[in-house]
């Protein structure tokens, strides 16, 4: 078992809260979290809404292992339609509310329609209520972190929240929960914004339990968990340095996209990266980094505790930031330095804080930042429109202003919320823009990482890194270890990830256990908790329905074969440097093998037969 | 040495106890006039409720655990007490030498001034045999007055409550609790208690209480109607069981003892109930009448009443904590404030939860809580170690629920 | 040779994998919310401290309850609550200056940290060994019961 078996619905446009049967004949097809939230959306909700209007819906999902002892069983995702992309969004977070969640008895939250004022969900276990937010609107995540604690006199409840960027209309705003773990991607926040829901408060005393086979489940966790001890990645790699211990990989490899994409390595990489966060600073010996942090469960803890230099200018007078944080992992430092060409890793851990505090998603933002410094750069902008504001590579004091003003909707900060892709095309440029279906890109440069362009090209939610890592295999080796810049292959093995990530991300586990996890690693823990047969090929086949089941949402959204693309920056100029010097991204030489695989026409629409094959909804 | 302990509570029994650990030889007498084997009067309400047998209240579980420590125990009266000769008089005739006395007699319920206390329908709920009357007395349906609601009063408020009577507490003060609960806290828990369907008169009191026949009481009130009942509770406090050694020992509200829990006779100690002992927040002396003043009493009466060491109270912490119909509450040091001292509170009336916090300079020295029951017990660590909170001051002041992190921030290097 | 849980904050990530294990071995099920052993977090010093009894020699619990429900393990040490005679009067809990014995209002009881009977299931759950059961002298629980004896009303002979 190891659902709760509970669903709650919200009618934010009633105002009313009920419970629900979790639907089994779904769960036993589409296992948790991801999958079966996606499945719930698509049953309820028409492709063509409109994302910001009340017929969108935002679910709020667990999957069976969240709240278990399994390692990582933390997770939980938001599902809804995205305003940046107009297709399924589906961002997934750790931290502690899911956990939360699950434990209070909820497998999920549905929220539909759009309440008349704000509003915050409370839950403690079966009791929840909507509660009038009119007081926290217009707060911070942080500011309303803090008022829900002290309003509930309750330490341990467990908030997500939106921030101003949200309410001021961010396209790329997140969910944030426990003051530094994000639902990032898509502009989910934006959509809980338009709903009018400020945020959801968490508590829960119930316990998760319900495992079908717990000596089974004790025994299979406990291994699992030496398996990550032992792995290189999981066991040493991520703690040490968190998911940062790529930036000087990546460089090295070519693969590091820099000043938006125009480059493929960065001269200042070493000065953001994970090593670097270890090194003592000048003015107080202390290094960037205090400890590393878990979220629920996690026996990896890869999560950094940083702190922003006191004297470093962006805070020397804001002694509110001179505490620990949420720190740089990876895809923010990259987006927030290398992309914008920015070498300083105060100004990167402060703007990192501020995308936590107000809710944007740091890669998305970042992106959008390069491109609004090319634009300046090449003259399409000017200080008028900035309001002042010098927006060249490589200045700090820019990225700082620009995301001070982002995060409240102030000022240029406006046309920075509206994402790469609109401020693009709004200042005539649109080939500036690096963003697939109008998402941007995370930290690995596809002419670099062949698979990497087919991953983003035929993301379900855009350009993002976390539907198929192949940087596990094209660069770490894992499981086996391809030619980063060959392409042969590539559509076979994009697509094992991405059913396998699908699966992962259904579970309630956290995809970065897969360095040292298979599905081999993973079926038995689920198979262990789980009522029905979760082996191997299950777990695959569930995956694989998952990613069929979005595609065919998206297909309904509007999204044709010609959204899976790159830009033309990646597809014609060719990387100036390292490794993958003089390639491009040869995503045409596996996009027809990729869709035959698929069972998709050469529009990218599923084929009746492959509708049928997966039992998905006519 | 011979020693004589008088009272079968906590105080007395931790004292047996005690002295029989210090020193293995002595004779130790312990004596209590009730008839029951010692038992607790904390657990008499969950008796009530009927979670528990007799038994269950008992003290210490089996039946030999006093003679297997060699102590004698006599369930006798003691009716004098000579000092002089350090020797005591029993009910039965019989007499007791003593090199060590100890005066653990506890306390008695308050009778208040009012006319037809001693009617026949009122009882009050402190001793075993009173229980069994409330058991016997109170059935579903029937109209009950508890007149208090103090400590005793609202412990036993469930019990009550879970018998099915239609009940109505009548409180002098103007709040509910009023010696261990601050304005806000004691009104929300007269609200809790309204909502359970309990009636609730503050400020109120019983002018009078006369036979209504049939062997109903009438009740006559102050400002309310009067009232036809079958069982009046009266709970209005306790006073100290001193009477024994009225004239041989300095008493005031209790027996006086020092900070070695001695009487004005040196031969004679007080603990517990009726000892007015050393207070921890205010450095004088007071009646605090709870468990665990009274297991601290015991164990340090009885040390020094051994041979070859002293030991000094530093004194106790008046602490409470209460479940009044599952809503509860506690009380520390100085709830109601130090002179010159900062205080902050944080309420959430909707969800009857509450916290107040009083220091003095950076020191924590009383708290009052509703509604919460982790950790609480970091309260007295942090009002009896007397810890500088520094920064974590304003922070508490901010946000006094975050006092288990300022605990821990002190606590663990 | 008796011994004890150690607990290295500077370890500890806050996973809250002890919580589980804790509340699975007592509870049967997954709840933090019940775990006898809490993490608590500092966030703004980026710093995670696990804690529970440490079956202080003062017993200031077992001392306080009225109807002699906390005993002495006589194999580990540990005070334990005797659930069957436990009336829930939560003395204990205010008693406790460390704040480690908490009343469970599910039950009508009050819980605390056993040691598991000797086999800690916070100590074997937890990944980075901030949280290890060794023998008591290596354990620094001279140090916490300095602490404990700053506690004592009793002690300043």
């Amino acid at each position: 078992m190891a659902w709760t078996k509970q669903i709650l619905r919200v009618n934010l446009t009633e105002g009313t809260v009920n419970a629900e049967p979790l639907n089994m004949e779904w769960a036993n097809e589409y296992l948790g979290q991801r999958g079966l939230a996606t499945r719930y959306f698509v049953d309820e909700v028409d492709a063509t809404c409109d994302a910001l209007g009340p017929d969108n819906k935002l679910i709020m999902a667990t999957g069976p292992l969240t709240g278990t002892m399994a390692s990582t069983g933390g997770r939980y995702s938001v599902i809804c339609k995205s305003p940046l992309t107009g297709v399924m969004a589906c961002s997934n977070s750790g931290g502690f509310i899911g956990a939360e969640l699950k434990n209070a008895g909820w497998d999920m939250v549905i929220f539909e329609g759009q309440s008349p004022t704000p509003v915050y969900l409370h839950v403690e276990n079966e009791k929840a209520e909507l509660i009038p937010a009119d007081d926290l609107w217009g707060k911070s995540v942080w500011e309303t972190d803090e008022l829900l604690h002290q309003k509930h006199q309750d330490p341990q409840l467990r908030i997500a929240a939106i921030g101003r960027s949200a309410e001021e209309g961010c396209l790329f705003a997140a969910v944030v929960n426990d003051l530094h773990r994000a639902a990032g991607r898509s502009g989910v926040g934006t959509v809980m914004a338009s709903k009018n829901l400020k945020a959801v408060a968490v508590r829960g005393s119930k316990g998760v339990g319900n495992i079908k086979d717990p000596i089974r489940f004790m025994r299979e966790t406990a291994d699992q968990k030496k398996v990550l001890a032992e792995n290189a990645v999981t066991g040493t790699g991520l703690p040490t340095y968190g998911t940062q211990v790529l930036m000087n990989v990546i460089n090295e490899l070519g693969a590091l996209p820099t000043r938006n994409m125009s480059e493929v390595q960065f001269e200042g990489a070493h000065d953001v990266s994970g090593e670097a966060m270890h090194e003592p600073r000048k003015s107080d010996g202390k290094p960037n980094l205090t400890t590393n942090g878990a979220c629920f469960g996690c026996t990896i803890a890869c999560g950094r505790i940083s702190t922003v230099d006191k004297t470093h200018f962006s805070v020397a007078d804001k002694p509110e930031y001179w505490g620990n944080s949420g720190g740089l992992e990876y895809e923010a430092a990259w987006a927030l330095g290398p992309d914008t060409g920015v070498n300083d890793i105060d100004a990167l851990t402060y703007v990192n804080f501020l995308c936590n505090e107000d809710g944007m998603d740091p890669i998305s933002f970042g992106s959008t930042v390069a491109a609004a410094m090319e634009l300046y750069e090449a003259g399409d902008i000017n200080s008028e429109t900035t309001g002042g504001i010098e927006l060249k590579f490589g200045s700090a004091e820019a990225l700082v202003a620009i995301a001070e003003l982002t995060a409240k909707g102030e000022g240029f900060g406006k046309d920075i919320g509206l994402g790469s892709k609109r401020l693009c095309e709004k200042y005539g440029k649109p080939e500036f823009s690096m963003t697939v279906k109008g998402q941007e890109f995370p930290a690995y440069d596809p002419r670099g990482i062949q698979g990497m362009g087919l991953t983003y090209a035929t993301s379900n939610r855009g350009a993002c890194h976390l539907r198929s890592y192949t940087v596990s295999s094209e660069v770490l080796g894992i499981p086996v270890k391809t030619d980063p810049l060959e392409t042969e292959g590539k559509p076979e093995l994009v697509m094992a990830f991405q059913d396998a990530t699908a699966a992962v991300d259904s579970s309630g586990l956290c995809i970065f256990t897969t360095f040292a996890w298979s599905l081999e690693n993973i079926a038995p823990q689920i198979d262990a908790a789980c009522e029905g047969d979760w082996s191997v090929e299950k777990c695959a086949e569930v995956g694989a329905r998952i990613w069929q089941l979005e595609r065919d949402f998206n297909n309904r959204a509007g999204m044709t074969a010609a959204d899976d693309t790159l830009p033309q920056r990646l597809l014609k100029d060719a990387a100036n440097a390292g490794p993958a010097e003089g390639r491009v991204c040869d995503l045409d030489q596996m996009i027809p093998q990729y869709y035959e695989l698929r069972g998709w026409d050469s529009e990218g629409r599923l084929t009746d037969e492959t509708r049928s094959r997966y039992g998905l909804p006519a | 040495m011979s020693h004589v302990i008088i009272g079968t509570g906590p105080a007395g029994v931790i004292a047996a106890e005690t002295l029989r650990k210090r020193m293995p030889e002595a004779a130790i007498t312990l004596i209590g006039e009730e008839p029951e084997l010692p038992y607790s009067r904390m657990a008499l309400p969950y008796h009530l409720i009927g979670d528990i047998q007799e038994a269950g209240t008992h003290l210490r579980k089996t039946a030999d655990h006093f003679a297997q420590h060699n102590i004698e125990l006599l369930q006798q009266r003691v009716t004098t007490v000579a000092a002089a000769e350090q020797q005591l008089s029993l009910n039965n005739g019989q007499t007791l030498s003593y090199d060590k006395l100890l005066l653990a007699t506890g306390s008695k319920p308050m009778r208040p001034p009012i006319d037809g206390m001693d009617l026949p329908g009122v009882v009050n709920c402190w001793t075993l045999a009173d229980a069994r009357q409330i058991i016997a007395g109170a059935a579903p349906g029937d109209k009950v007055v508890l007149m208090g609601a103090g400590f005793i009063g609202c412990i036993i408020l469930e019990a009550l409550a879970r018998r099915g009577v239609d009940l109505t507490v009548v409180e002098m003060e103007n709040r509910m609790v009023p010696r261990m609960m601050d304005e806000q806290s004691g009104g929300l828990l007269k609200t809790w208690c309204e909502n359970k369907g309990v009636n609730v008169l503050t400020s109120t009191r019983v002018n009078a209480v006369s036979d209504a026949g049939g062997g109903q009481l009438g009740i006559d009130l102050d400002g309310h109607e009067s009232m036809t009942v079958d069982l009046l509770i009266s709970a209005t406090g306790v006073r100290p069981n001193s009477e024994l050694v009225d004239g041989i020992v300095d008493t005031n509200h209790g027996i006086l003892v020092n900070e070695y829990l001695q009487s004005s006779d040196p031969n004679i100690y007080a603990a517990g109930d009726v000892a007015e002992g050393k207070d921890f927040s205010t450095g004088g002396y007071s009646v605090q009448a709870i468990q665990p003043t009274a297991v601290e009493h015991g164990y340090l009466a009885a040390t020094n009443m051994s041979a070859g060491a002293e030991s000094l109270h530093r004194g106790s912490i008046n602490m409470n904590v209460l479940d009044t119909m599952g809503l509860i509450s506690s009380s520390f040091g100085l709830w109601e404030g130090a002179e010159s001292g900062d205080e902050t509170t944080l309420g959430d009336p909707a969800r009857f939860k509450y916290i107040n916090l009083q220091f003095a300079d950076d020191v924590l020295v009383g708290a009052n809580t509703l509604g919460i029951t982790q950790h609480i017990g970091v309260l007295r660590g942090l009002i009896q170690n007397q810890t500088p909170l520094g920064k974590w001051k304003a922070k508490l002041m901010a946000d006094p629920t975050r006092v288990m992190e300022a605990y821990l921030a002190h606590r663990v290097p | 040779m008796q011994r004890s849980l150690h607990i290295d904050p500077g370890k500890c990530t806050g996973c809250l994998q002890c919580e589980m294990a804790c509340s699975y071995e007592n509870e049967g099920a997954f709840n933090p919310a019940k775990s006898r052993i809490k993490v608590f977090s500092f966030h703004d010093e980026g710093r995670y401290v696990p804690y529970t009894c440490t079956q202080c020699d003062e017993a200031w619990c077992m001392q306080a309850c009225p109807v002699d429900a906390i005993v002495v393990n006589p194999i580990t040490g540990s005070k334990d609550i005797i659930n069957d005679r436990c009336v829930g009067c939560k003395v204990c809990t205010i008693a406790c200056p460390f704040g480690t014995v908490n009343y469970n209002s599910s039950t009508g009881k009050v819980v605390k940290c056993d040691l598991c009977g000797g086999d800690p299931q916070c100590a074997s759950a937890c990944p980075t060994s901030a949280i290890t059961y060794i023998d008591a002298d290596a354990t620094g629980l001279d140090r916490m019961r300095q602490w404990a004896s700053k506690t004592d009303t009793q002690a300043a002979a």
